[in-house]
């Protein structure tokens, strides 16, 4: 979101707004055509880059894609397989194959049971929107200590900053281990203070991840823990 | 409506009761994103009527059985407070609140991109608050701005506008005293942006010159409304530069 920025056309659009003509433009996510013309389909910010026009929206719903890292709570447990809550309109679906465990049938309950956190990649998306996670690879787990917080999915950009620029800054600064999930939730682990700042931090985020100062306003952040810890 | 013909809804001098003119609408209000729980949400103020809106979803359907494989459904509930009329209204459905729920149901699956989901529900729960004619047309306002603000896909929001007939005179936006006392009511939903009708009501009758009149009074209201969602959606983020 924040690469291929234009600087001052940027513009806020609302849902059925005439955003350009289709004359030499393609039309990208968040924008439909409609007699000639492209119109915004999502509150958001307009952009035009490489010769697609679309919006960036404000707020949206998270649309799970396959290969996305997401941290997920158990919702149910069956013998064979976990249904999991990924922020999304629909669980997702563990199979005992595709969990790190050898479980045995009827023993899936004893690995992880309902209310666990667990850091999952999202293997299959079909057309009907069934998610199939796993669990196989590296530093996919269980997640049994830490905080889970949930930000707004369109601000993860911001959150990550470019080259996870600020995420890294949010971690030196916090001490703490921080995981972004692709679907809203952020997993921070590490002393009290640290959670509770970085806690602080993410809450910023939400709040006013899309303005402008949100880069100076998560430096005054920092400046807070600084201080406390002098105390 | 209708049937009290010595009510005089019109002064000597041709404006109405309030002071308002014939294509004067009430005032309108609209706050986006005030509840904080929902995904998004909206309350709009139409002169005295106060209607809240609040959007949750897509979220998987249930039951199984009101899923559609190619689409999402979207599941409206409105309803009145008990105390939004001067009357007590006994709480839970009834005849009117599911008339009401259905036609704004079926007006805003026409806008909504409902296709993108399929299998899930889109939850729209409109509270009217307090009432004074004209309630369905503020709640489906408030629908369309708690649905942009939840960031569903949607080809064009939906103004909810009313026009009507008091005294042989084409006016819009009834208040209490004229719906009560006049002849006709014409609530529609706009598209502003593309000029398609979503959703038509009448109550009443109208001549086919009076029901021209009335629907240009209701386009014409219905560009006024929609600046002020724009700018109520905008305001909620105001600052924001991407």
């Amino acid at each position: 979101m924040s690469q291929g920025r234009s600087g001052a056309e940027q513009r806020l659009v609302t849902p059925g707004m005439a955003i350009g003509s289709l004359s030499g433009m393609r039309v990208g996510s968040g924008a439909v055509t409609h007699n000639g013309e492209i119109i915004a389909t999502k509150l958001g910010w307009v952009r035009e880059f490489n010769g697609t026009i679309s919006v960036d929206p404000i707020s949206s719903p998270y649309l799970p894609r396959s290969g996305d890292l997401v941290i997920g709570t158990v919702a149910e447990v069956r013998n064979n397989l976990w249904f999991m809550n990924i922020n999304g309109s629909f669980q997702g679906l563990l199979p005992m194959s595709l969990a790190p465990w050898k479980v045995e049938f009827g023993q899936a309950r004893q690995h992880m049971n309902v209310g666990d956190s667990a850091l999952a990649r999202v293997q299959e998306v079909d057309e009907c929107h069934n998610v199939v996670l796993t669990m196989k690879g590296v530093g996919l787990r269980r997640l049994s200590q830490g905080a889970v917080v949930e930000v707004p999915v369109n601000h993860l950009d911001r959150i990550r900053g470019a080259n996870n620029a600020n995420l890294d800054r949010m971690k030196d600064v916090s001490d703490c281990r921080i995981i972004v999930g692709e679907n809203g939730r952020v997993w921070v682990d590490g002393d009290d203070m640290g959670i509770a700042w970085a806690r602080e931090a993410l809450e910023i985020a939400k709040e006013h991840g899309h303005k402008e100062g949100f880069d100076s306003m998560m430096k005054q952040h920092e400046k807070k823990l600084a201080k406390k810890g002098d105390a | 409506m209708g049937g009290y013909g010595d009510v005089q809804l019109l002064r000597d001098d041709g404006l109405r009761l309030d002071g308002r003119k014939l294509d004067e609408s009430r005032p309108v209000t609209i706050q986006a994103g005030i509840l904080p729980a929902a995904d998004g949400s909206a309350m709009v103020t139409h002169g005295l009527n106060v209607a809240v809106a609040a959007v949750y979803g897509p979220m998987e359907a249930h039951p199984r059985k009101i899923q559609r494989q190619d689409r999402a459904v979207i599941d409206v509930r409105y309803n009145m407070a008990p105390f939004s009329t001067s009357d007590r209204i006994r709480p839970g459905f009834n005849r009117r609140s599911r008339e009401i729920s259905k036609v704004t149901a079926e007006a805003l699956e026409s806008v909504v991109l409902v296709e993108r989901f399929p299998r899930s529900k889109i939850r729209v729960e409109i509270e009217i608050l307090a009432a004074e004619a004209g309630t369905r047309c503020a709640g489906i306002t408030a629908a369309s701005v708690a649905l942009a603000d939840a960031g569903i896909p949607m080809r064009d929001m939906i103004v909810g506008v009313a026009s009507g007939k008091i005294e042989d005179t084409v006016v819009l936006d009834l208040d209490k005293a004229e719906d009560n006392y006049g002849q006709a009511d014409l609530p529609a939903g706009i598209l502003p942006n593309t000029g398609e009708i979503a959703f038509l009501q009448m109550d009443g009758d109208l001549s086919p010159e009076e029901f021209d009149l009335a629907m240009e009074y209701n386009f014409k209201a219905a560009k006024e409304i929609h600046e002020i969602m724009v700018d109520a959606l905008k305001a909620r983020y105001e600052g924001g530069d991407n």
